[in-house]
């Protein structure tokens, strides 16, 4: 199942993060956390409803120059299709 | 064992053991806690925030039937405002569409929903309760909340052949999880076992069509299924290891590793009205029984697996042992999984089978029915 790029991901009903004075950051729905760190929590931050996937992997892309941009993407794609697996993301379409 | 163990990652609070339905499965203990004897709101929210501060997450409220707590509302802002996430293990019962809408808003993150099967004949049987129609209600009024959906549909030789009428219903929902969940062998389970056990060969058909249901609703539902104990290969690494990850409060405020714990003899339980949480998770006799890897015997003494599954489960072990340390028979390697072949080889003869003959009332087993404490 591939990801619209055009596409919003946000959380789905009752899946958020801890507490921002909770450490370590922590993204919580049923019956399971995720520890996010560096870049986890740089992607679930932008699941915001708002940012398309292709403006988290752009940003990403800029955010991490150092690293290869293919893998950059490649990774937040995987990362996504695991959260919308786990149910975690839910994603808009993009607006017509 | 020496070393500090880590920190807990969800607290069970057991919150009461009434209950409007009497499931011939549930896995509470026989010897059910009397309603004097609940913690107080005070004594939860305490709980609660000394849970937070030891690193817990994630709260699942559970029972018994957690709604019978007339408290509930204020139980659910105790856990938040302590910082966790809440989970809600229910029935459906007492519930009507304002209460749920209160539920929602004190700040419920998760409902997870039981049924008993996909309609209420069997409903009935199982639970001795007319349940069914309210379950159906409720479902109907949670696609208009906003809070997540998950519907438990508990597997046993009575149900297993309507999983794809279970299917539909979670379908039809707004459930974005959906678990069947083969029955464990423990409190009532335990007592009704030999009406309970599906046939290999049910088991086998149910773990074919759950694959290919798991794959076609892949992105839209998340579909897990969990089999009987005594037909895996390897045993389960129980509660993620003994005292290790999680944390069970019973409604009278006993800590134990599990719910199951209380059948191990010789055990010393400790209560949070008489000790802080941390230092029960660390120090208290029960829990550190079954930390690291001293107490364990041959085979997993030496074997690679350890560390995957601890052994298995330390009450099973001493269900069907009576040695707590015991490898779990379940095991394949156990020297005692002949005890679990018997059992399962029995249920041939029991005329188990995966079409039931056209006269239910005539296969109906003897059912022993959980009552409700005073």
């Amino acid at each position: 199942m591939s990801l619209d790029l055009e596409s919003c991901p946000h959380f789905a009903p009752g899946c958020r993060m801890n507490e921002k004075t909770q450490q370590p950051r922590t993204l919580l729905m049923p019956e399971r956390a995720l520890r996010l760190n560096g870049p986890s929590l740089e992607i679930v931050e932008r699941c915001d409803g708002k940012h398309t996937v292709q403006q988290i992997i752009t940003e990403l892309q800029q955010l991490y120059s150092k690293a290869e941009p293919a893998k950059v993407e490649q990774d937040i794609l995987g990362y996504l299709a695991l959260l919308q697996r786990e149910r975690a993301l839910d994603f808009e379409p993009p607006a017509m | 064992m020496n070393e500090t163990p880590t920190n807990p990652l969800a607290l069970i609070a057991e919150l009461t053991h009434r209950c409007p339905l009497h499931c011939v499965y549930c896995s509470n203990p026989l010897e059910l806690t009397q309603r004097s004897s609940e913690l107080s709101t005070e004594d939860w929210s305490r709980v609660f925030k000394e849970a937070s501060a030891l690193g817990v997450l994630q709260a699942d409220f559970t029972g018994g039937e957690p709604l019978t707590r007339p408290d509930i509302l204020d139980l659910i802002r105790a856990a938040r405002a302590a910082g966790l996430y809440v989970n809600l293990i229910t029935s459906g019962l007492p519930l009507d569409e304002s209460r749920l809408e209160a539920i929602v808003q004190a700040g419920l993150d998760h409902f997870q929903l039981s049924f008993q099967g996909a309609h209420e004949e069997i409903a009935q049987e199982i639970s001795g309760t007319k349940a069914h129609s309210q379950k159906l209600r409720v479902l109907e009024w949670l696609k208009r909340h906003r809070v997540a959906v998950t519907l438990n549909f508990v597997i046993h030789r009575r149900n297993i052949d309507q999983l794809g009428e279970m299917l539909s219903l979670a379908e039809s929902s707004s459930a974005t999880r959906v678990e069947f969940a083969n029955v464990q062998y423990y409190g009532w389970a335990f007592a009704n076992r030999d009406s309970l056990l599906p046939t290999r060969e049910q088991l086998t058909q149910s773990i074919d069509f759950l694959k290919k249901a798991r794959e076609r609703l892949a992105g839209k539902i998340k579909v897990e299924y969990v089999v009987p104990d005594y037909y895996a290969k390897y045993p389960k690494p129980c509660m993620g290891g003994w005292a290790r990850k999680l944390m069970l409060i019973t409604p009278s405020g006993d800590a134990l590793p599990c719910h199951a714990a209380k059948v191990i003899p010789g055990l010393c339980f400790e209560n949070v009205k008489n000790r802080a949480l941390r230092e029960i998770w660390q120090d208290s006799e029960a829990f550190q029984k079954f930390r690291g890897e001293s107490w364990m015997q041959e085979p997993c003494k030496t074997c690679d697996r350890r560390e995957l599954d601890f052994g298995g489960c330390r009450c099973q072990a001493f269900l069907l042992t009576g040695d707590a340390a015991a490898t779990d028979p379940v095991c394949s390697l156990s020297p005692q999984r002949p005890k679990v072949d018997a059992i399962l080889n029995a249920l041939k003869s029991v005329g188990a089978g995966f079409t039931q003959p056209a006269e239910p009332r005539l296969t109906k087993p003897d059912w022993l029915y959980r009552p409700n404490p005073a």
